[in-house]
């Protein structure tokens, strides 16, 4: 019993640990919720696919995803051909040739994602100074996450009385100290979904979280599954090697 | 010792042979067969077997990772990265790996807790504590270098933060932290060394850990009730009862261990670490890894940037004398009513200091941060030296076997009801 409380004591000091450098004066989240919730809860595809479609018909003119290639899109449903269509809607440097020269030719499949800016310079003079940032990781890289995201794109509101706003700058709800560059991204109807979902401000931004938290972490679903296989094996495991220690302890009780 | 072959008893002839011209199955047997062992071990004993474990999964993942990983400034973000989405199972290695470290904390912070519990620090133990003190620093500088090599903003900015402390030794200081360095930063030829240095490191760490077994299997175990075995009746060999006992507490090891890599990889780490590094942007908070909270805390609950950094290296340098501060005969605290009370108000200190490593420094953490700060030493410095003069512990047992047995099985009348006073 003892040692169950001391672990329950150290258990709960490790569970401090997370909330301990949770930001002071953050606002609180609204809670969303989203098809990868929970152990078993799975990339919802189509709401991937319209959030791909958002981010490459509004996202991606400002922000890249240096890190994901065109071929990763099989992986929400896209088929082969529709992988390779995308693909090839980009131009790619290539090179140099046999001739020593560089040369543009359709992207393909293998490619990584175009990104819109040449380098950081040449983003932020684009941005009123701000540096739109990568997409890659980003639902990892903020505090919860794909909730977070969507928070942000459904939180623009008109600054209150008194709140002193930059030139330029935009009040948003959940973004740290609620001045963000970015002005309001998303607009009812600034895309047309091929499945005839509405494309309201708040289904855009929620399908667009559920695709960048598929960008951030592709493997979740294989590691979700992997891991109930593990923890079942690992009861087994331990029921046989409790009852091993039973027996060979038997004849010293 | 005479020269010439061993005297093997053993009956295969392969083994026979080998083990007559070098007889590690012979040690094998001494030392993990037959080798006598408390027979009153609780669950708490697992914990070194378990870093064992922790420290050969940290190894073979940290090799594979290492040939996917690319130890330049421009390149280590995108190729642990590319780790995580290209190469075959690499989330896997990468979690397990970055889980493991804190796996490792959790239990070597538990190993250490129940050695100072139990009295394990004491004669004839005191070099076998001090060499556990060696290896968890040398852990501590491990998992510091290991957390710097993805390259992201916790990363830079924890690397900066950390090796800045030690510019504040006069004279040296600054010296020392451009030798860290490699540079007038904290830029590429740093992340080199740091990667030279953490693939060193734990295979410095696994000679410590023999060292650390050595000294063991010469002294022998220390046991929940802290006094020595008197005779066969109160030992039992290590084998089959403890690799037995063993298996149990690594199955359930691995389950927590589980549920953190495959259910919240990430529940441990700082989001923030998945920014790449910028030396132009600071991050809001900078803070280390969970498990050096607690130090990191009391290096800021000191208002003088020397003062603070000495007193972080005093918060484990003062493990080193722990054998000679406590003066008590008596090893195991369930039988020093006083100092079984203080220990665990240095235990909450100690949780404490780890929720307040995590907040910013300012206006009442810093305050609470102080308090635990001055108990965590006053422990160490004030109350274990006067307890050892001044506490009465209780009746301590005759012998292992006499309380073991208590619950049933055969005893000789009347001898648990009335254990000789001994203090």
């Amino acid at each position: 019993m003892k040692i169950l409380k001391a672990l329950a004591v150290l258990g709960a000091l490790v569970s401090l640990a997370p909330a301990a450098r949770a930001a002071e004066g953050a606002v609180e989240l609204p809670h969303t919720r989203f098809s990868f919730d929970g152990i078993f809860g799975t990339f919802d595809r189509a709401a991937a696919q319209r959030g791909f479609q958002v981010y490459k018909e509004v996202c991606s003119a400002c922000h890249s995803m240096r890190l994901l290639s065109y071929r990763n899109l099989r992986e929400i449903g896209l088929s082969e051909a529709q992988v390779q269509a995308i693909a090839a809607t980009v131009e790619v440097q290539d090179g140099p040739n046999d001739e020593g020269q560089m040369f543009a030719r359709p992207g393909r499949a293998s490619d990584r994602f175009h990104s819109p800016f040449a380098n950081e310079a040449a983003a932020r003079a684009a941005n009123n100074g701000a540096l739109p940032p990568d997409f890659s990781v980003i639902a990892k890289a903020r505090e919860g996450g794909a909730r977070y995201l969507h928070a942000l794109l459904t939180g623009y509101a008109d600054a209150p009385a008194g709140f002193n706003l930059g030139q330029g700058m935009n009040y948003n709800r959940y973004f740290p100290g609620h001045q963000i560059a970015m002005a309001p991204p998303l607009n009812e109807g600034q895309v047309t979904f091929a499945d005839q979902t509405p494309a309201t401000v708040e289904q855009m931004a929620h399908d667009v979280a559920t695709f960048l938290a598929w960008a951030a972490e592709p493997e979740l679903e294989e590691r979700r599954q992997m891991g109930v296989k593990i923890i079942l094996f690992l009861a087994v495991l331990g029921v046989l090697a409790y009852g091993v220690k039973r027996r060979v302890w038997a004849d010293l009780h | 010792m005479s020269i010439g072959l061993h005297k093997s008893d053993f009956k295969n002839p392969v083994v026979r042979w080998i083990d007559s011209r070098m007889p590690i199955f012979t040690m094998m047997q001494k030392e993990y067969g037959t080798f006598p062992t408390p027979r009153n071990f609780n669950y708490f004993w697992n914990f070194g077997a378990l870093a064992m474990v922790n420290l050969v999964i940290m190894i073979a993942t940290g090799i594979f990772l290492a040939m996917n990983y690319t130890p330049h400034t421009s390149m280590a973000f995108d190729s642990v990265e590319r780790i995580m989405r290209d190469v075959n199972y690499g989330w896997l290695l990468r979690y397990v790996h970055a889980n493991g470290a804190s796996m490792f904390f959790i239990v070597v912070y538990i190993h250490i807790w129940r050695g100072m519990f139990y009295g394990s620090y004491k004669a004839p133990r005191e070099l076998l504590w001090i060499l556990g003190v060696v290896i968890f620093l040398l852990m501590m500088a491990t998992a510091f270098m290991g957390y710097v090599l993805p390259w992201g903003q916790m990363s830079f900015w924890g690397a900066t933060v950390i090796t800045n402390l030690f510019s504040a030794f006069p004279v040296v200081g600054e010296h020392i932290v451009t030798l860290l360095w490699g540079g007038f930063s904290v830029d590429n030829p740093t992340l080199n060394r740091f990667f030279s240095l953490h693939y060193l490191l734990p295979f410095v760490i696994v000679g410590v850990v023999f060292l650390h077994i050595a000294a063991l299997h010469i002294t022998g175990s220390n046991n929940p009730l802290g006094i020595d075995p008197k005779g066969p009746q109160d030992t039992i060999p290590f084998h089959p009862y403890y690799t037995a006992k063993d298996s149990v507490g690594i199955v359930v090891y691995l389950m927590v261990f589980a549920v953190l890599v495959f259910f919240a990889p990430n529940y441990l780490g700082h989001p923030d670490n998945y920014i790449p590094a910028n030396p132009l942007v600071t991050p809001a908070h900078i803070v280390p890894e969970w498990y050096f909270l607690p130090f990191y805390a009391i290096l800021r609950a000191v208002p003088d940037k020397l003062g603070g950094v000495l007193m972080m290296f005093g918060a484990i340098a003062v493990l080193f004398v722990l054998p000679w501060l406590d003066g008590s005969p008596v090893r195991s605290m369930r039988f020093r009513p006083l100092a079984r009370i203080a220990f665990f108000l240095w235990t909450i200190a100690f949780g404490v200091l780890l929720w307040a490593g995590g907040k910013p420094a300012e206006g009442t953490y810093v305050l609470i941060a102080r308090l635990a700060t001055v108990y965590y030493f006053a422990y160490f410095l004030v109350i274990l030296p006067l307890l050892g003069r001044l506490e009465r512990p209780l009746p301590l047992p005759e012998s292992i076997a006499t309380p073991v047995l208590r619950g049933g099985g055969p005893l000789p009348a009347g001898a648990a009801n009335s254990p000789m006073e001994k203090a």
